[in-house]
């Protein structure tokens, strides 16, 4: 099978290329694996990659034009030549291997923790499993980046706009029943860029690999504020 | 002194930010300590994440339940090789620990009157070997997902300093053994950097790596493992490895113990449900090291499933749609993406996988690294701790329970946190750091960083080092471990495998990088720790074949049974001279009647 992956080493590369490899595809063969074959016979190519299995978030690359996790892509599914290049629109370190301190940066902000205010009691917060329900959908994301780095907006405005990923975090937060701090959050998500530079493109639903739908968060936080201002 | 490596200092310096480490860290950060995270992968890509199934606590939230019971279930599980002391305090613990994590935010499942979901897992009975238990706390089936990902959110609200993506190459110790710090390497830009601390936590998981069909991911090579033995610290109980039952057939990747808990269960190539023959009451649910034996030995039999008779099935279908979606949603997704099946509609193909590394750096229930100190007393070295499966406290023994490991990792972790804050009030102040320390862990980094040697001209013999060939020797060494380390192992294929891997040992010796470039360097990186790997592999295939008796998941041929006149004690593997200790099991729980050794039937 004919691949051709981008190639950058800041170190002895002035301008990044696109290299050809051909990889000998086998049964239940995963991108991730056709990667590590590209490995076998080039081990200066760099990318990130660890559980194999689409939880730990690590391998996020644009394939064929669309952002995936490789380790849950059948290569059988992909159209040759396969062109496989790093998550657009944040830096390239080497290869396929991009700084995403950016988008990390933007998760932070939206304070992406628990804040119960009342004195905790002996045993467990109770919830509901209907309150539970609600974060299905939500808690589930690996922090890939797929979706934030498909997201025009987060192109062009990645230090204003939190991007998908941390909106829906956001929302993760603001739909918990244990958490006590709605108001804050979403006065933090007020103003013209945090949030409301979603134009509703839906580009990150189409990419996550988990099946989760960051536009969907964001139309509950705009609700949200909405019936806060009324 | 090399002046020109840049340090920093903090108090506290945890290497591994998976569940242990996060969860000491958390402790600490909210003491308010200074406290240096180090990870070669971002946080949440830690292994914890992988974690299925859930984690033990005696709630009592679904069927009646006791710490006690819990502490009986484990040290059994553990064929009466756990420390008692250790298990106690775990079993204590875990109630608190699990209420705790709830408060910090880990969506758990619920039960309808609000409290948190807890499923049935294999060896876990109620009233000391009595009727089916349900102990485990769970999130769906991505436990270690939630529990990893709140973790790491409340350590970002308690300003913990991470260092993510540097890769620890040796800790510091100075010469009375006082533990320093680390060198790291920041992988980002390939420069090294001095980590000076006034304790040090080992925190860096397991190493299932080391066998070729495994559940664990590429990154657990069992690096902090390694790094005690190249510090002088042994490692304790290496040759009891876990193969967990349920591994997607061919592949490795894990079906949750939960899908059993939930109901699901294993038919042969006669459509039989084996395990009856095997544990006729806890069937399905008997303890690991049982289900992968009856496994083997159905397709040894020549009962497996399959053209080549070489799988067994697992039947979750009659659970219906509703369970399944509700329940085991992660599981389905693996099930679908790397079977090609939907469980709903057909049994999924499984086969024992290598899953997780009862042994470890010895500690005390603290989280206090032990070594010996001649005639069978022990001491702690200043300044160091382990946590998590890295390490070996003793709680699982000879076998670990099903969610005792995601138990173990969090109150460990949170142990060592809270023992680590007296310490440094005792020890206020950073010690020197020591020169001949920090050489040889410089030395150790360099010695991968010398250009290939060049051929000399004519002399086609001479032989030049092996040039880059780390991948093939890492399949290779993984293949060693899979076909002599096993899930059932005799003296004959043991001895070879020591040999062999003793082989390794020198070829690896003789490897040198192409990619000599600093940046993003990966290669570097699979060298470092494939030399880690292979010491961890030399503890286990030499501890197997030291250890002259069956018991939990370590089986020979040679010596079918559990031997406990002379083989209740722990060993200890020395990377020097790959030598051998032992030590005795502590049987002596902390406030209540030790349980002695008796037959195990499931
Ligand atoms: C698929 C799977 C499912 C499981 N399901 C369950 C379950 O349901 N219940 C249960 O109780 N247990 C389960 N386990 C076991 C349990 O998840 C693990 O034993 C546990 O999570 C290990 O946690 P840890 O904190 O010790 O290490 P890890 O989470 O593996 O973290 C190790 C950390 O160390 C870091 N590290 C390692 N080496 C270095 C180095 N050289 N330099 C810098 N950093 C380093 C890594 O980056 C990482 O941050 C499961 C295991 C697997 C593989
Ligand atoms: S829907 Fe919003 S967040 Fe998603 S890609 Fe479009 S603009 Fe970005
Ligand atoms: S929402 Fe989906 S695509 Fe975005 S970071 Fe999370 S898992 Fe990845
Ligand atoms: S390697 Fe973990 S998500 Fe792909």
């Amino acid at each position: 099978m004919k691949f051709r992956v981008y190639r950058y080493n800041p170190e002895t590369d002035q301008n990044p290329y696109m290299q050809g490899f051909v990889v000998e595809a086998s049964r239940g063969m995963m991108l991730r694996d056709a990667l590590l074959a590209i490995q076998d016979q080039d081990e200066s190519f760099a990318f990130r990659h660890s559980c194999g299995e689409g939880v730990c978030g690590s391998d996020g690359v644009n394939v064929n034009g669309v952002n995936k996790l490789a380790c849950v892509t059948p290569v059988a599914e992909l159209r040759e030549t396969v062109v496989v290049r790093p998550l657009p629109g944040r830096p390239v370190i080497r290869d396929l291997v991009v700084d995403m301190s950016q988008f990390f940066t933007q998760y932070k902000r939206v304070e992406p923790w628990l804040k119960h205010r009342d004195p905790l009691p002996e045993q467990e917060i109770t919830q509901t499993p209907e309150a539970r329900d609600k974060l299905d959908g939500l808690y589930e994301c690996n922090l890939c980046g797929c979706c934030s780095t498909a997201c025009p907006s987060f192109w062009w405005n990645p230090e204003k706009f939190l991007g998908p990923q941390a909106l829906l975090t956001a929302c993760r937060f603001l739909e918990d029943s244990r958490d006590q701090a709605a108001e804050e959050r979403l006065d933090a998500l007020a103003g013209p860029y945090k949030l409301f530079r979603c134009h509703s493109i839906m580009n990150c639903v189409e990419v996550c690999p988990k099946g989760l739908n960051p536009t969907k968060a964001i139309g509950q936080i705009r609700a949200r504020m909405l019936k806060g201002s009324l | 002194m090399d002046m020109t490596l840049p340090r920093r200092r903090f108090d506290t310096l945890i290497i591994g930010a998976g569940g242990a480490g996060l969860n000491a860290a958390l402790q600490l950060a909210d003491s308010g300590l200074r406290v240096a995270v180090v990870s070669k992968v971002f946080p949440t890509r830690s292994h914890t994440v992988a974690a299925q199934g859930g984690v033990n606590a005696a709630l009592a939230n679904v069927l009646p339940d006791s710490w006690h019971w819990h502490m009986y279930d484990t040290v059994k599980g553990s064929d009466f090789l756990g420390d008692q002391d250790a298990i106690e305090f775990m079993c204590r613990e875990a109630i608190p620990t699990v209420y705790e994590l709830e408060h910090a935010g880990v969506p758990f499942s619920r039960l309808d009157n609000g409290k948190i979901y807890q499923r049935a897992f294999g060896g876990q009975n109620q009233d000391f070997g009595g009727p089916q238990a349900a102990r485990t706390c769970a999130a769906a089936d991505r436990t270690g997902h939630a529990v990893l990902h709140a973790l790491y959110q409340q350590n970002i609200r308690a300003k913990t300093h991470f260092f993510d993506e540097y890769f620890a190459i040796d800790l510091l110790r100075d010469e009375e053994g006082v533990a320093l710090g680390a060198l790291v390497l920041e992988i980002e830009s390939g420069d090294t950097l001095v980590i000076e601390a006034k304790t040090t936590l080992i925190a860096t998981g397991g190493c299932g790596q080391v066998f070729r069909t495994t559940s664990n991911a590429r990154i657990n090579t069992g690096d902090g493992m390694a790094m005690a033995l190249r510090a002088g610290i042994p490692l304790q109980d290496m040759e009891f490895f876990q193969f967990h039952p349920t591994g997607i057939a061919g592949k490795g990747k894990l079906i949750t113990e939960a899908v059993r808990g939930e109901g699901g269960y294993l038919i042969n190539g006669n459509g039989e449900r084996f395990m009856e023959r095997y544990a006729p009451t806890a069937r399905d649910l008997a303890s690991r090291d049982l289900v992968a034996r009856a496994i083997v030995t159905e397709i040894n039999e020549g009962r497996g499933c399959g053209i080549n008779k070489d799988y067994v099935l697992l039947r979750v279908d009659h659970l219906g749609e509703e369970i399944i979606a509700k329940r085991l949603p992660g599981i389905r997704e693996s099930a679908r993406i790397f079977a090609g099946l939907d469980p709903a509609l057909e049994p999924i193909p499984v086969f024992p996988t290598a899953h997780y590394s009862m042994g470890g750096i010895p500690t005390d229930r603290f989280g206090r690294v032990v070594v010996p100190a001649g005639e069978g007393a022990e001491e702690v070295v200043p300044g160091l701790y382990a946590a998590g499966e890295c390490a070996c406290a003793s709680v699982h023994g000879a076998n670990r329970l099903g969610g005792n490991s995601l138990l173990d990792i969090l109150v460990f972790g949170r142990a060592a946190g809270k023992d680590i804050i007296d310490y440094i009030k005792e020890n206020p102040h950073h010690r020197p750091l020591s020169e001949p320390s920090l050489e040889r862990a410089v030395a150790h980094l360099d010695r991968w960083d010398h250009q290939p040697e060049k051929k000399p001209a004519g002399k086609g013999k001479a032989k030049p080092a092996a040039e880059s060939s780390v991948r093939e020797l890492r399949e290779e060494f993984r293949k060693v471990m899979e076909d002599h380390a096993g899930v059932f192992r005799t003296p004959k294929s043991m001895a070879e495998g020591v040999k062999q891997l003793k082989a390794i040992r020198r070829k690896l010796r003789g490897l040198r990088l192409k990619d000599q470039s600093r940046v993003f360097n990966i290669a570097r990186i699979e060298a470092l720790e494939l030399e880690n790997m292979v010491d961890v592999g030399m503890a286990i295939a030499v501890s197997a074949l030291g250890r002259k008796e069956s018991r939990g998941a370590h089986s020979r041929e040679d010596f079918p049974v559990r031997d406990d006149r002379q083989w209740m004690k722990h060993s200890l593997y020395f990377r020097e001279k790959d030598r051998l200790e032992y030590k005795p099991v502590r049987s002596k729980p902390l406030t209540v009647k030790g349980f002695p050794p008796a037959e195990r039937v499931y």
